[in-house]
């Protein structure tokens, strides 16, 4: 049936050229989008492929520079979140935006609330949120409840009621099953469904192949910002197909040649490490002059593992031994003392110190080994930080200068360069590249390359995937908190680990199509 | 002298000009590292006005050098004890906490060392009492923040309370004569024609600006107030430092009670009441951030001489005391407006207006 309105159902969005930009990136580049009433439309595309500009282009949070939205057969442009929600299209995003300690029925009429001379009419909101969550076949969800106290699959509940309760007649839904587990994805979809039937469109984002077939009616693939395909069946299409439209980005990547040389003795080695719901049973070896990648999804466990690894969250199960000796769990000090380093994955809230000047925050590891008798020497750690500063080509040169003031690559050269200044034999970089603009990560790349061919090994995770091919030795491929692969780099290819990551092994994939 | 300084911080040439970012150029007005500065002659100016306001009211007083130099003395002898105090909340907000039991435990302290008993011990056993006691004391605020993950607002709040309640049950709610000379003799002491309690004040201080400034502890804790979790990926023990903000606070509620107890020649469990109001707010005007990361000694330092002025004025004009307090809550407002006003209108007011640019997202 819902076959039947992809193709039939009238078209209530028509985006036609959508052009966004911010400054150094073009984030959308010609966006072509068509979503027809009582479908659910998948949107598929690789990191930083322009998927969440283009929702925030629909929700009115950005306005297109350039471009056509045309709803209900009208050309619009919203003025903000409001506007959008006013005129009928709902966003859930993937961090639910509710309020913890409102009730349920606050929060689906959160800003709307059924009153009169500005009281609220609680009783009426209640009776009516009882309805809605009714109607999404959840009626058991009491909404007088604190949404705090809801699991994450009743919160997302709660913020589909909250859509139904705008009346919206197309519900944008940003890798909804992120946050659930398995059994909750079928009541999702179940949902879905009914909400389909009622004509309602769903704009679905998901990087997992088997949701789309299982859910999607139509999928329009996004890459570097552009539609590469729009409105393939979602059923029919071959993976290949899907992967290959997503891969090959035009990203002038340039990655510094490998080495020759085979890599030193052996510095990490990780043995069955695991945090329960996080990952399991990850082993990982990285051995001096070594880049090892690990590739794998938001929520696939790999920033965890680099947290555990590092002493940042403490291991349930497992062991670190760097060096020939085993790392206390839970302990960051022991893990730099043992000479491992770690660029988080949030430079700005996990890695700075904003307002001070770049040469504190190179020494914030090191300062005391500046100083004599508690005392700190400025002059020696400016001078320390001068030297990386050189090395690492850190613009502008003036290690006076608030860290605020730099770029996000030159930010990342300081949370790198802090690791230089100390005897650093591992450093774990993740996400070394989010947010700085292609020339910086060439440099970051070559930096990363020449640390290596300094007898570094370096351990890194990016959602990019031609990152981690381009740069490592040796790739990791993490799924569900699981490694399911290892290979070096050279006898992997993208669209292999884009299928690892995002929908199981390839054969599977196959014996369903052909079973389809 | 804008010229001159725009000068001075001119962006470092010999990169490509495209790489340049954000600020080539900063005026002394604008530049965020000028702004302790900026502050501290604010706050000077401050103590000029209230003079020249005591001048117009009391020429005839002001008029007499001798009365000045020592009225001076007196603003700067009621600062001394809160001002110590002063310093070590600086401490604890710089490094991202608060602590609300000062009062309360310059209370406890000065009782404790005022028994009888302690008494007996000379006036080493009570200056080594009452640290003792507010360090301890500080320990437990630290020990409940640090490891027992306790909001410090709440933990101190506890801690303000409790040791109100021990101050009066060790003091049977009486008042404890202090009836050792040595220390009665501290609050009338004077070298060089200036009283002890504003050289202990003035060495507290100069104490606290090299830990601040010059120490790996200062550096510490400035790390740790401007970003927690950057400071505990950098390898350092955000607990443990926690704890030790908290009884360098202690510490300092240990000297202060020292002081009140020979300005008083007494101890009593209702002493310094409100004091963790005050220090707070001397804090805040002298330009620390209340949610850390940021704060200098000097500006705290301005900031408690500037209240200490206010009361003198009040006391000098005979203006009651209810007025005063109206005066120091607006001073509090204009203050922390000012420091949002200077640091964060220009860039959010062209960021509004869209004159800068935004953050890619993508």
């Amino acid at each position: 049936m819902s076959e039947q309105a992809a193709d039939t159902g009238e078209v209530v969005l028509r985006l036609s050229g959508v052009v966004k930009t911010f400054p150094g990136v073009r984030a959308l580049d010609g966006v072509e989008l068509e979503v027809r009433a009582g479908e659910v439309h998948c949107l598929l595309g690789q990191n930083g492929a322009g998927k969440s500009t283009l929702i925030k282009v629909l929700a009115g949070v950005h306005r297109p520079d350039a471009g056509d939205v045309q709803w209900l057969g009208e050309r619009v442009e919203f003025s903000g979140p409001q506007a959008a929600m006013k005129a009928g299209i709902a966003t859930i995003y993937q961090e639910l935006d509710l309020v913890d300690y409102l009730s349920v029925a606050e929060n689906i009429y959160l800003g709307h609330e059924p009153r009169s001379l500005g009281f609220v009419h609680k009783g009426q909101a209640a009776r009516q949120a009882g309805e809605l969550l009714g109607r999404l076949g959840h009626g058991e969800i009491p909404a007088q409840r604190l949404v705090k106290s809801l699991p994450a699959a009743g919160k997302q509940i709660v913020s589909m009621a909250r859509a139904l309760s705008h009346s919206a007649k197309l519900i944008i839904m940003d890798e909804p099953s992120a946050v659930l587990a398995h059994d909750e994805v079928g009541n999702l979809f179940r949902i879905i469904r009914e909400l389909t039937a009622q004509g309602i469109a769903v704009v679905y984002i998901s990087h997992r192949l088997e949701e789309i077939r299982e859910i999607g009616d139509r999928v329009t693939v996004l890459k570097d910002g552009r539609t590469s395909a729009v409105n393939l069946p979602a059923r029919s299409t071959p993976t290949r197909d899907l992967v290959s439209r997503m891969t090959g980005r035009s990203i002038e990547y340039v990655f510094p040649p490998r080495p020759d040389t085979a890599p030193g003795e052996t510095l990490l080695e990780v043995r069955g490490l695991g945090r329960s719901g996080e990952f399991t049973g990850v082993d990982v070896d990285v051995r001096a002059g070594e880049i090892v990648g690990i590739a794998g999804l938001v929520g696939s466990g790999r920033s965890e593992l680099l947290e555990t690894i590092f002493g940042a969250r403490q291991a349930e199960a497992g062991t670190v031994v760097m060096n020939g000796k085993a790392l206390p769990p839970g302990s960051v000090a022991a893990a730099v003392r043992a000479g491992i380093g770690m660029a988080p994955e949030e430079r700005k809230s996990q890695a700075l110190l904003l307002g001070q000047p770049i040469y504190r925050n190179m020494t914030l590891t090191n300062f005391s080994s500046y100083a004599s008798a508690g005392f700190t020497n400025a002059g020696k750690e400016q001078a320390a930080a001068m030297r990386v500063a050189d090395q690492l080509e850190l613009r502008p040169r003036d290690v006076n200068r608030a860290v605020r003031t730099l770029s996000g690559g030159n930010q990342q050269k300081v949370v790198v360069g802090r690791w230089l200044l100390g005897d650093t034999r591992l450093l774990i970089l993740d996400e070394p590249t989010r947010g700085v603009d292609v020339g910086a990560r060439a440099e970051l790349y070559q930096v990363i390359r020449d640390l290596a061919a300094n007898g570094v090994g370096v351990l890194l995770v990016s959602s990019e995937v031609p990152e981690v091919l381009g740069l490592a030795d040796r790739v990791l491929v993490m799924r569900e908190g699981r490694v399911v692969r290892e290979a070096p780099a050279a006898e992997i290819n993208e669209e292999d680990v884009l299928d690892l990551v995002m929908a199981g092994s390839l054969t599977a994939a196959t014996t369903e199509e052909v079973a389809a | 002298m804008s010229v001159s300084s725009e000068e001075k911080v001119e962006a470092p040439g010999g990169h490509p000009p495209h790489t340049a970012p954000a600020v080539a150029k900063t005026s002394w007005w604008k530049d965020e590292a000028q702004e302790p500065m900026r502050r501290n002659l604010g706050l000077v100016g401050v103590l000029l006005a209230l003079f020249a306001i005591g001048a117009f009211i009391r020429p005839d007083l002001y008029s007499n050098p001798d009365w000045v130099i020592n009225n001076i003395m007196v603003i700067l002898t009621q600062a001394a004890a809160i001002g110590v105090v002063t310093v070590g909340m600086t401490f604890v907000i710089i490094g991202g906490g608060i602590d609300l039991s000062v009062g309360a435990l310059i209370a406890l302290s000065g009782v404790w060392a005022t028994t009888l008993a302690t008494q007996s011990f000379g006036p080493v056993g009570m200056i080594f009492t009452a640290v003792a006691v507010g360090v301890g004391a500080g320990l437990v605020n630290g020990v409940l923040i640090a490891y027992g993950k306790l909001v410090p607002f709440i933990a101190t709040l506890a801690m303000l309370v409790a040791a109100r309640g021990l101050a009066a049950q060790i003091s049977g709610k009486q008042t404890q004569i202090s009836a050792d000379q040595f220390i009665n003799s501290l609050a009338t002491t004077r070298i060089v024609g200036i009283p002890l309690l504003v050289i202990i004040l003035l060495a507290v201080a100069g104490l606290g600006w090299v830990l601040l400034n010059r120490t790996t502890f200062g550096r510490r804790t400035v790390a740790i107030g401007g970003n927690a979790e950057a400071a505990r990926l950098a390898g350092i023990n955000v607990r443990g430092h926690t704890m030790l903000l908290y009884a360098l606070s202690g510490l300092c509620c240990g000297i202060a009670a020292i002081m009140l107890t020979s300005l008083a020649t007494s101890s009593q469990a209702a002493a310094a009441e409100l004091y963790e109001l005050d220090a707070i707010a001397a804090a805040i005007i002298g330009g620390t951030l209340l949610s850390g990361g940021r704060g200098t000694i000097i500006g705290s330092l301005f900031g408690v001489i500037v209240f200490s002025a206010i009361t003198n004025l009040f006391a000098i004009a005979n203006l009651p005391t209810e007025v005063q307090n109206m005066v120091k809550g607006a001073i509090i407002v204009v203050a922390v407006l000012l420091q949002q006003v200077r640091f964060s209108s220009v860039t959010q007011f062209a960021r509004r207006h869209g004159l800068t640019r935004a953050k890619p997202q993508t």
